[in-house]
């Protein structure tokens, strides 16, 4: 027993429907309802629905009924619950459809109601929803009324099936470019709000995820502060736990305890075997950031971050690595190999600062560089260095910043005229007459 | 050996470290205690008593090593002979400083013993006298800048070892001792 809230559609004779203009038949499904959300209509029961390029169409073959829905007025359509209870139930699609005041299915209607699509049968009810997606994309049935408003405005009656011929291929002149244009925007505008509704869901998936993982922290750091007996497998879980952690981007909650995570530690002692070659060649010294360059372009991919070398360095000190991170007074970074020491550095700062020129003239950040073989930035660190612990001074002018061996160490003052034999101030005396 | 004047410089006023102020402590205080022993030594055989800080001062700069004092190192210099006692600003916005190689109390001493020595008390002097007259020459007290003196005197006549007389002009103010 069919209702008549869905208006009617012609069939032809062998009961199949008649189809409009340029309608092209995109689905069937067998044995569907079609339910609406108002209890006072009833439902179609078991029929075969259509879905074309233009309608939903519901036929009842054997009573040679058909019924059709507009598909210009869908509003939306409800992707297929995927829940326990719809696995075992008759997959259902909902549309919601705009109507008129008096319930009839109109294109913008004041309001709307929702039709159910039952699949009885055996459907694929994803494959049907997609094919209803792209149909309602296309909106092809607007196709169809510009092309019949162009016939009627330049007078020619055309037979239908020419029209029809001509709608199917509507990519036809600047305005077939345009209706193309037009598809796409819409069509990227609605598979974007899809994706921001799957992002949506995403998001809250990941939020849960974060907490997950900082349950699991919490958990780890009270434990290890807590039990003192954790047998080796425990530790061994416990490990991989932090790795899997520090993989999803979470530092681990024991590093400042036990000796950092596998990971730095590997990183460390990797980092010290790989630094020995480029201090060897560098005179000893390397500036940190020299150091994050040299080794990520070694490394090519699996690239470090800045923070990694830096914890890298730190855990040198629980090693017996025969480099080390040091940090000047400035701020300035270096790794620096732990048999140049800073005495060698010291008398060799030493003994070229008491050359005839240096001397008379001091020596420069550029000039120690050149002799130490360093880079001027760390040469300039280890003058000054050498200034604060007595072994140079310096001299400030428009010249510039240069560096003398400290003789006010041989300046006696109670006879500053007085200059010792034998010291450095009887070289530099020396020298200075020398020239005069 | 350098001169300024007839003053000998020390080697060490050719070492261009010298100029600059040093900032790590240990060789800082080797560097004031040299230049507070220069600043006295030549204001005492130049007869200098006062020192302009933003003035020319010979020993603040070097031109055979084109170096000189910074303003900030000269105050530094200055300050610490003040500290002893040595110095003394002359205005609130230090730019004049007067040298005391003796300090006041030493001068007062030095006056007292030289009025002993030549057998002065009881007798009356003018500040002048004192000053430039035969019985100073060759002392420290030749060439004293007269301000100084005046202070020094009073000093004296605190303890009431000596009596400052006004006399018709500056010219004849005069002092009798009482050791």
């Amino acid at each position: 027993m069919a209702a008549n809230w869905l208006p009617p559609v012609s069939l032809t004779a062998s009961g199949r429907p008649v189809f409009l203009p340029g309608e092209v038949e995109r689905c069937l499904l067998p044995a569907v309802d079609l339910e609406s959300e108002n209890p006072g209509l009833a439902p179609f029961r078991s029929g075969l629905l259509v879905l074309t390029s233009h309608r939903l169409l519901w036929i009842d073959e054997q009573s040679a009924a058909g019924f059709a829905a507009p598909l210009a007025a869908v509003v939306h359509a409800y992707p297929p619950k995927k829940s326990i209870r719809s696995m075992f139930a008759s997959p259902r699609i909902r549309v919601q459809v705009s109507v008129s005041p008096d319930g009839r299915i109109v294109e913008d209607g004041v309001r709307s109601e929702v039709i159910t699509v039952v699949m009885r049968g055996k459907n694929d009810p994803d494959a049907f929803y997609c094919r209803l997606l792209e149909v309602l994309r296309s909106r092809q049935w607007e196709a169809a009324v510009v092309a019949e408003k162009r016939n009627t405005d330049s007078g020619i009656a055309e037979p239908p099936m020419a029209a029809a011929a001509r709608v199917r291929m509507p990519v036809v002149g600047v305005s077939g470019i345009l209706r193309k244009e037009q598809e796409l925007w819409e069509s990227t505008d609605k598979s974007l709000q899809e994706a921001f509704q799957d992002l949506n869901a995403l998001m809250s998936k990941a939020k849960d995820m974060v907490q997950l993982a900082e349950k699991m922290r919490l958990k780890l750091l009270s434990s290890s502060s807590a039990s003192s007996n954790a047998d080796d497998e425990e530790m061994g879980s416990k490990q991989e736990m932090q790795d899997w952690l520090l993989s999803v981007g979470i530092v681990s909650p024991v590093t400042k305890e036990s000796a950092g995570a596998l990971y730095h530690q590997q990183l460390s002692r990797e980092l010290a075997d790989f630094v020995k070659l480029p201090l060897e060649r560098a005179g000893g010294m390397i500036a940190l950031v020299d150091v994050y360059c040299l080794f990520n372009r070694a490394r090519g991919t699996a690239l470090i971050s800045p923070d990694d070398l830096l914890q890298a360095c730190t855990l040198w000190e629980k090693f017996d690595v025969p480099v080390m991170l040091r940090k000047f007074d400035s701020g300035v970074m270096v790794i620096q190999s732990k048999a140049r020491r800073d005495e060698e550095v010291f008398a060799r700062i030493a003994s070229l600062a008491q050359k005839p020129d240096a001397l008379r003239t001091g020596i420069s950040p550029s000039d120690a560089a050149l002799t130490l073989g360093i880079a001027p930035a760390l040469a300039k660190e280890h003058l000054l260095t050498a200034e604060s612990k007595g072994l140079l001074c310096r001299d400030v002018s428009p010249d510039g910043f240069r560096f003398f061996i400290n003789l006010f160490t041989e300046i006696d003052p109670s006879d500053i005229y007085m200059i010792k034999n034998n010291g450095p101030a009887h070289v530099w005396s020396s020298a200075l007459s020398l020239s005069g | 050996m350098q001169r300024l004047g007839n003053f000998k410089l020390p080697q060490f006023f050719n070492f261009p470290p010298f100029f600059t102020l040093q900032p790590v402590k240990e060789t800082r205080e080797k560097q004031v205690q040299v230049w507070k022993q220069l600043l006295l030594d030549y204001c005492r055989s130049q007869k200098i008593f006062v020192i302009g800080l933003e003035e020319d001062f010979p020993l603040f700069s070097n031109p055979v090593i084109e170096r000189s004092l910074s303003h900030e190192a000269r105050e530094v210099f200055l300050s610490a002979l003040i500290s002893e006692g040595h110095a003394e600003w002359m205005d609130k916005d230090h730019r004049k400083c007067l040298m005391l190689w003796l300090r006041l109390q030493e001068w007062a001493d030095y006056i007292l013993n030289f009025v002993k020595d030549n057998g002065l008390q009881d007798g009356v002097m003018t500040i002048e006298e004192m000053r430039s007259g035969t019985e100073t020459h060759g002392t420290e007290l030749a060439g004293i800048d007269r301000g100084l003196l005046l202070r020094v005197l009073r000093l004296l006549e605190q303890k009431g070892k000596a009596t400052i007389f006004k006399g018709t002009s500056a010219d004849d103010d005069g002092v009798k001792f009482s050791v």
